[in-house]
């Protein structure tokens, strides 16, 4: 395991640089498409393009209306995780802090909302967000991405804080703080390295989320970037070029995200996990 | 489920108890979380549950037909198909996907040059949305499209087939599509258990004079055994709800050959508007889940008693 590099690691690269290809080459597609004019598609889709053919993008950007769609699906991430953020670190701390049996029994019951499907509840939350007038605006989106995504933040949150000695609280605490000073002073600034996860997994969660939108959204100006790419598709159909460049405007901040924080995302993803 | 068990345990656990007489009872500040979640996730799956036993059609009048639903559904050859469907794909991405994964983050975790470009590679399709999979995969198995460009290239011309049209084939297609997503999810499961086994062990088994497979076999493999308990608990209960690959790959089809649980309740429930009959489809799939977890977890509390 700890010897020099030989031949034989020469070997398993080789091996594993052709799965390495394999894995990439979905995407190569992605990307090579976008950039071709549809004369060149149909040629060949596997060539790199013979000239870079930047008119997708711009009929894409023009006619899926993706800057609405960017702002929205921005809006809605935004507010979703900085209330995912609140609320999710405030109930850890409650159930997790607390002295009350009752405390451990909630939190139990809230993780659990990890594997609940959503299909279930889906035609009454319907019902209520109608009933609500919400449907075809951001809020519904936004209190669907709160609900959902609540359990894996308090399970993130609470996971970390439960590994925390309370000794700072409880000085906090002698100083006369009370639990809520404790709570915003002490605790969440040391909740940091768990808020940095929770911003980055839930904000790729509720940013690539389809069927919601599409069902409180669709046909509305509300829509987010899945649903905008989704109907775009269905009427640029043979079009591939002008719906691969419009899937990589969509994609490209989590894409950014990704590489830019790569060390934390791969983290992040893995590390509430950990049983 | 025993991953998600986890910071309960640890919470009750906690060694200060009973210590400081101080301590305060913090309900409060879960009571908004405790609402939203109510609201969002707790009544509506109380109320579908309901739903699946009455005849609703979505308007405000609905009355209780008992198991009608469920007679529906058993003699609903369409929805059983989607049951047996829906296993096959859960099984498919359980055991394919978690044992590539193991493999290629045993590979990885050695001297690799490619290591960081390889678990960029790997892990990429995970954080991209699952419509945009399933539009990219809908485009490489067109026919004529890039996959049997390539099988020509490679001379494979006679292995093309109609991969989302052929209604024996296009279920693996799909499957093939949601692994190549998933795996580097897995993979990185699998390194961060790796990462975590001290190197003095393996130090101390090359000085014992161990070979690499004695070193896999007694060091790695029992390390590895809660990653792959973790593993094998998120794909299953993921693959179990999937719904936006298939949906835009073929939307259930050819006939009835991709149609999974969540496919026909989202179809009967709004597009059809048989709300009844949807959300009792709907609570079908969610006993499976439950089962799942139930089995996985008696599974590893039986192989941690042995």
């Amino acid at each position: 395991m700890r010897r020099r590099y030989g031949v034989q690691n020469l070997a398993l690269e080789l091996i594993f640089a052709a799965f390495g290809v394999i894995a990439l080459f979905p995407i190569y597609i992605l990307v090579v498409v976008a950039f071709k004019s549809p004369t060149d598609v149909a040629q060949s889709a596997l060539t790199p393009p013979t000239e870079l053919y930047l008119d997708n993008f711009m009929v894409a950007w023009a006619q899926a209306d993706l800057a609405r769609a960017f702002v929205q699906t921005m809006l809605i991430t935004a507010v979703s995780v900085a209330v995912l953020i609140c609320l999710g670190s405030a109930a850890a701390y409650g159930l997790v802090r607390g002295s009350g049996r009752i405390n451990r029994i909630l939190l139990m019951l809230m993780i659990l909302g990890i594997s609940i499907p959503i299909q279930l509840g889906m035609v009454p939350l319907y019902q209520l967000m109608r009933d609500l007038g919400l449907l075809q605006t951001p809020w519904s989106v936004i209190i669907f991405s709160v609900g959902a995504y609540l359990p894996l933040t308090v399970f993130l949150y609470s996971g970390f804080l439960a590994t925390q000695p309370s000794e700072y609280e409880e000085a906090a605490q002698v100083d006369g703080a009370n639990a809520f000073q404790s709570f915003s002073r002490v605790v969440f600034p040391l909740l940091r390295p768990v808020t940095g996860t929770v911003v980055i997994v839930t904000s790729i969660h509720v940013w690539n989320d389809f069927l919601t939108p599409l069902l409180y959204l669709g046909g509305s100006d509300a829509r987010t970037l899945t649903v905008a790419i989704f109907s775009f598709r269905g009427e640029y159909a043979t079009e591939w070029g002008v719906v691969f460049a419009g899937i990589l405007i969509s994609i490209l901040p989590i894409v950014l995200v990704f590489f830019v924080l790569q060390k934390y995302v791969i983290k992040g993803f893995a590390s509430g996990l950990k049983g | 489920m025993t991953t998600t068990a986890a910071p309960a345990m640890r919470a009750g656990k906690n060694p200060k108890k009973g210590k400081h007489p101080t301590r305060r009872n913090l309900l409060w500040f879960a009571l908004p979380a405790l609402a939203l979640y109510g609201t969002v996730l707790i009544y509506p799956t109380f109320a579908g549950a309901a739903l699946a036993f009455t005849n609703s059609k979505g308007g405000r009048r609905a009355d209780f037909v008992g198991l009608a639903n469920f007679q529906t559904l058993l003699a609903d050859q369409d929805a059983i198909r989607s049951v047996g469907n829906t296993i096959l794909v859960t099984a498919s991405l359980v055991i394919v996907q978690t044992a590539l994964a193991l493999m290629l983050a045993i590979g990885l975790h050695q001297k690799l040059k490619l290591r960081g470009a390889l678990r960029t590679i790997f892990f990429l399709p995970f954080i991209l949305p699952s419509l945009i999979v399933g539009v990219l995969w809908q485009f490489l198995y067109n026919p004529g499209g890039p996959i049997d460009s390539v099988l020509t290239s490679l001379g494979l011309g006679s292995l093309i087939q109609l991969w989302l049209g052929s209604t024996s084939v296009a279920i693996w297609s799909v499957i093939v599509a949601l692994i190549w997503q998933n795996t580097g999810f897995s993979i990185v499961v699998y390194l961060a258990a790796l990462e975590e086994v001290p190197a003095e062990l393996y130090e101390a088994s090359a000085i014992d004079g161990a070979n690499a497979r004695q070193n896999f076999w007694h060091i790695t493999r029992p390390m590895l055994g809660p990653a792959t308990t973790i593993n094998i608990t998120l794909t299953m209960v993921g693959a179990l709800k999937i719904f936006d690959q298939i949906f835009v790959m073929t939307n259930g089809g050819p006939g009835v050959a991709t149609q999974v649980l969540s496919l026909v309740t989202y179809q009967q429930s709004f597009v059809l508007g048989n709300y009844g009959y949807g959300s009792a489809i709907a609570l079908v799939l969610t006993m499976i889940i439950a089962a799942a977890a139930f089995i996985q977890t008696w599974a590893r509390r039986r192989a941690g008693a042995n």
